[in-house]
């Protein structure tokens, strides 16, 4: 049953050959014994999932279910949910219950799906590696002694160890796609625009993208069909016809054009990984596409750019978070000021902290032009590189992420090392674009690889046949991670 | 050598929308603390702003009734900065690029003293959209709050409340140019605008709940120098106020600077109970509000045919209204009294048409001097600017509550131009239609007021005194003018004040010139 896909899932129920509570109570049941161990899960609430769950049965008994009706799906914990303790990792919101639900989590509600809990992820969605978490690391279900990557490292975690279906992740700087490759499976970051950021605690605004992560391409698909979709909420939600997201896969990948950039394998990209990822290629090829060397000049400015674009924002969005209406506040002051110096002091840990104190910097008066109006014009010419790219081919492939999984603890002494991990997404979430990573083998001490695929904007369609196609041809994504 | 005054105006005006900027919740004045407080207005995790589209509207209308460019593309930023009634940590508001750039407004100075009343045009900067904050309610919770100040005299163990109802009250801010020189002067162009606003109908105007507040920087220099170091005055709620403040703050500066000193830069409080400013922070402690573009709004786009549709629905302003007038043959006096508000105009418009309807209402005809036209225009002026506004005054009394509507006005005014009755007999009439008695021809009929107008009874009359006075007539014939006045009092005493006063005139002319 854990190894079934959504779609599996969904006709079991629907032939009621297991009913969505017990469904939900075999992933509580296999959460409460393998959890402990890899910390995927900040949030479990039993009653409310299994009332749910309860209501998805009397949905599939009244035969109006939808593709993900009575299937439990676990929610990245920076999405709010009503009635769910809602902390982004954070201590600051250690005691808050969301009073409301997120666009992404209407979808779901109204699509019937369970919501099984508030999976981990670093603090704020600040990190690579989910060490960041106020509620404690993420272990990687390949190696415990690992990372599963950031950050939605929770969900990703989850997801290879099987404790739920499927799941949400977020993605502001690479935080779908690299978790998705340091735990070997599926993940997509859509265009900007397509899901609602509407009760998505917000990290970097103009970045931040929800997207599914899952253990296949289709069921990424089905996870879409829900997700995505205009929100009046969100001024930045596209206002765009609704789209079956399965409706490619299935078609032939002859004559696809994949574009390959030089500077994605040059220094600084683990040989293992490049093995990998160049298997991956040459089975592409096997499959009718063709490969053209394309280049995305500006790759090295992205990490500089992200650093000063997106804690900028950040710096202003969690300037909310003050100790006055909800969230954590320090019991001790003496006065206004001391309120708010030690609740944010005590509440925020210290890569949120660094990151505000950048952000702030590059927003001071004198500061402004040179970094913050900088680091938007290089913003538009990051964008405009993947312009000219596509114009030579269809969709850019590559490594997600330079290396395989390392060891906890490894980069926590140096910011820039784990910000070196983001190296091949971050320019993705500057563009807008969408990208996706999927399993495609095995790397150092059989950690998997990711394959990274980014798309033009709204292909996310297309790009989902394009790993469909590879996971119809190969079964790195179904292998799943033993001993634990 | 004289002190030259430089004053620039920025007034926060409250849109009169149902919701607020950036989400549904209510702006109703006057609710329970909180309860106009959804998820936006509480700054609650993941909550997004969405714009409202009424308050981008009232802003075109602003910027097409000051004849102001709008821009095409505006951009919402960001305005950081922590207090606890402002939830999120920054106000959203409009800076480099705001919704309204450069317009002017048309001001009347009053006459004061030997000055003579003047009209004067104010260069407005720009105009831009913001959201206002909440409300820090001190006392009632604990022994102190933190005051005014940011972080002033906030005591461990008290406590403050927090009312965000208001947060997110779209607001207008409108910056003037350093345009006007007294205190008379800023207070004119604030009235002005104050019209403005109520008049194109973006704003109630209601200066008592905050809906129009006024900030004033105030400088003094020597003429042909540059500008002095201005201070500002924070949040003048009252015109009076405005004036007292400005005239203070003009005394203060240059009182230390008579003395030697010099003036800092700085935000200042007034205190009407002292009269008194004093300052609130100076540039040293000013915050670096580190603005930038906020990224949860798309830029703000307003099409031509936006913008035409709400021209569409723009009713003729002021100054326009005042032009027609004046060529109604009313002064520029009178005109702008008359569209002091729109209800004021309209009530004269509706007077004109009730008592002249052929050349009065239609805006078009431009009536010949001292032709019919012009003599009805100038006398519903005369009647509204005086008998009305002075009983609205001595009742208390705006024009829309007049109890006189401007159709009954307009049928007692017809009656003195048709000579039915006398100026004097009028005012009687007008009397008791205030006191609720009806309809000007009932009670002419009833208090016997009709103006005798027979060119009959009156020669009867005249014949009757002329030759009751003999020796007077001869007097008057040989030369002594001054005696008509004498005749037309005894007619008019003859024919208990009724006789039609012009008529009367002409028939002892007549007679007296035998």
């Amino acid at each position: 049953m854990f190894e079934s896909s959504l779609k599996q899932l969904g006709n079991a129920l629907a032939a009621r050959q297991i009913s969505s509570v017990e469904l939900t109570q075999l992933y509580l049941d296999r959460i409460a014994k393998l959890n402990p161990q890899l910390n995927a899960y900040i949030t479990l609430n039993p009653e409310l999932s299994l009332a749910q769950a309860k209501a998805a049965d009397e949905r599939l008994a009244a035969g109006n279910a939808t593709a993900l009706t009575g299937i439990p799906i676990a929610q990245k914990d920076i999405f709010c949910a009503k009635g769910w303790l809602t902390t982004c990792g954070s201590k600051m919101l250690h005691n808050f219950v969301s009073p409301y639900d997120a666009h992404v989590i209407s979808q779901f509600n109204n699509a019937g799906a369970i919501n099984l809990g508030k999976t981990n992820m670093d603090e704020f969605a600040m990190g690579s590696s989910n060490e960041t978490s106020h509620y404690g690391a993420v272990r990687n279900p390949w190696d415990t002694q690992r990372v599963p990557g950031g950050s939605s490292g929770g969900t990703a975690a989850a997801v290879a160890a099987r404790l739920c279906a499927a799941a949400t992740g977020t993605d502001t700087g690479g935080s779908i796609r690299q978790p998705a490759a340091l735990c070997g499976i599926s993940g997509l970051k859509p265009t900007y625009g397509v899901c609602s950021r509407y009760g998505m605690i917000a990290f970097a605004s103009s970045l931040d993208q929800a997207g599914p992560m899952g253990r296949s391409a289709e069921d990424l698909a089905l996870m879409m069909n829900v997700m995505a979709g205009f929100d009046e909420r969100d001024s930045t939600s596209l206002p765009r016809e609704t789209e079956n997201y399965a409706r490619d896969l299935g078609k032939p990948l002859a004559g696809l054009r994949i574009g390959l950039p030089k500077e994605f394998f040059a220094e600084g990209l683990g040989g293992d990984v490049a093995q990998a990822v160049e298997a991956a290629i040459a089975e592409y090829q096997k499959l009718g596409a063709t490969v053209v060397e394309i280049s995305l000049p500006n790759t090295r400015l992205s990490i500089p750019v992200y650093y000063v674009l997106a804690p900028a924002e950040a710096s202003s969005n969690l300037s909310r978070f003050d100790g006055v209406r909800y969230g954590y506040r320090a019991p001790e002051y003496s006065d206004l000021a001391d309120m708010y110096e030690k609740s944010r002091a005590q509440g925020f840990g210290a890569e949120v902290k660094r990151r505000i104190m950048i952000g702030t910097y590059v927003l001071s008066h004198g500061y402004y032009d040179a970094y913050y109006i900088q680091a938007q014009k290089i913003r538009r010419l990051i964008a405009q590189d993947f312009d000219e790219a596509f114009k030579q081919c269809d969709v850019i492939m590559g490594p997600t992420s330079p290396s395989t999984a390392f060891k906890l603890g490894e980069k926590g002494d140096d910011p820039v090392q784990m910000y070196l991990s983001d190296i091949y997404t971050i320019a993705v979430n500057l563009a807008g674009l969408p990208g996706m990573s999927i399993p495609c083998g095995f790397g150092a001490n059989n950690m998997p690889v990711g394959l990274q695929i980014i798309g033009n904007y709204f292909d996310e369609a297309r790009m989902l046949n394009v790993a469909h196609q590879y996971q119809l041809a190969t079964d790195w994504h179904s292998r799943a991670p033993q001993g634990l | 050598m004289t002190w030259e005054i430089v004053i620039g105006l920025e007034v926060h005006a409250q849109l009169s929308t149902h919701s607020k900027i950036f989400s549904g919740a209510s702006i109703a004045f006057g609710a329970e603390p909180n309860t106009q407080a959804d998820a936006v207005s509480l700054a609650l995790p993941g909550v997004l702003p969405v714009l409202n589209k009424g308050a981008v509207e009232r802003a075109i209308k602003f910027g097409l009734a000051t004849g102001a460019h709008i821009a095409p593309r505006s951009v919402f930023a960001r305005k950081n900065y922590f207090y606890p009634d402002l939830p999120k940590g920054y106000q959203i508001s409009q800076f480099d690029l705001p919704v309204v750039g450069q317009g002017q407004l048309t001001i009347q100075v009053p006459a004061q003293g030997k000055q003579p009343a003047y009209e004067k045009v104010v260069r407005l900067t720009r105009a831009h959209l913001e959201e206002d904050a909440g409300k820090s309610i001190h006392g009632g919770f604990g022994e102190s709050g933190f005051g005014e100040a940011p972080f002033g005299g906030f005591a461990s163990g008290s406590c403050t409340g927090i009312d965000l109802n208001r947060a997110g009250t779209p607001l207008l801010e409108i910056v003037s140019e350093p345009d006007m020189r007294s205190a008379a002067e800023a207070v004119a162009y604030a009235k002005a605008l104050h019209t403005l606003v109520q008049w194109i109908g973006i704003c109630d105007g209601n200066m008592q709940e905050g809906s129009f507040r006024c900030d004033a920087n105030v400088s003094v220099h020597r003429p042909g120098t540059p500008f002095g170091t201005r201070r500002e005055i924070k949040n003048l709620n009252s015109f009076r106020f405005l004036e007292q403040a400005i005239n203070y703050e003009v005394q203060h500066q240059i009182a230390v600077l008579e003395d030697g000193g010099s003036i800092q830069q700085a935000t200042v409080l007034f205190d009407p109970d002292s009269g008194e400013t004093r300052v609130m922070r100076t540039k040293e402690d000013a915050h670096d509000y580190r603005y930038f573009p906020d990224p949860d709004l798309l830029p703000l786009e307003i099409s031509e045919e936006w913008k035409q549709q709400v021209a569409a629905t723009l009713p003729e302003l002021p100054h326009a209204k005042q032009a027609r007038y004046r060529e109604q043959g009313l002064s520029a006096y009178d005109a702008s009294v008359l569209t002091s508000s729109r209800a004021m105009a309209d009530f004269y418009e509706a007077v004109l048409a009730e008592c002249s309807p052929t050349d009065g209402i239609t805006p078009t005809p431009s009536p010949s001097p001292g032709g019919r036209g012009e003599q009805s225009a100038k006398m519903c002026a005369n009647w509204i600017i005086g008998e009305v506004s002075a009983q609205l005054n001595r009742d208390g009394l705006e024009i829309g509550q007049s109890p006189i509507t401007a159709q009954q006005l307009g049928g007692l005014l017809k009656r003195i131009a048709d000579g039915t009755v006398s100026n004097s007999g009028a005012k009687e009439v007008f009397r008791i239609m205030w006191a609720g008695g009806g309809e000007a021809d009932a009670i002419i009929e009833a208090k016997g007021l009709k103006q005798v107008s027979d060119a009959g009874a009156i020669e009867k009359i005249v014949d009757e005194i002329l030759a009751a006075n003999a020796d007077k007539v001869a007097e008057y014939r040989s030369g002594k003018d001054k005696l008509f006045g004498f005749f037309v009092g005894q007619a008019m005493k003859a024919s208990k004040g009724q006789a039609n006063p012009a008529q009367l005139n002409d028939i002892l002319k007549q007679k007296l010139a035998g």
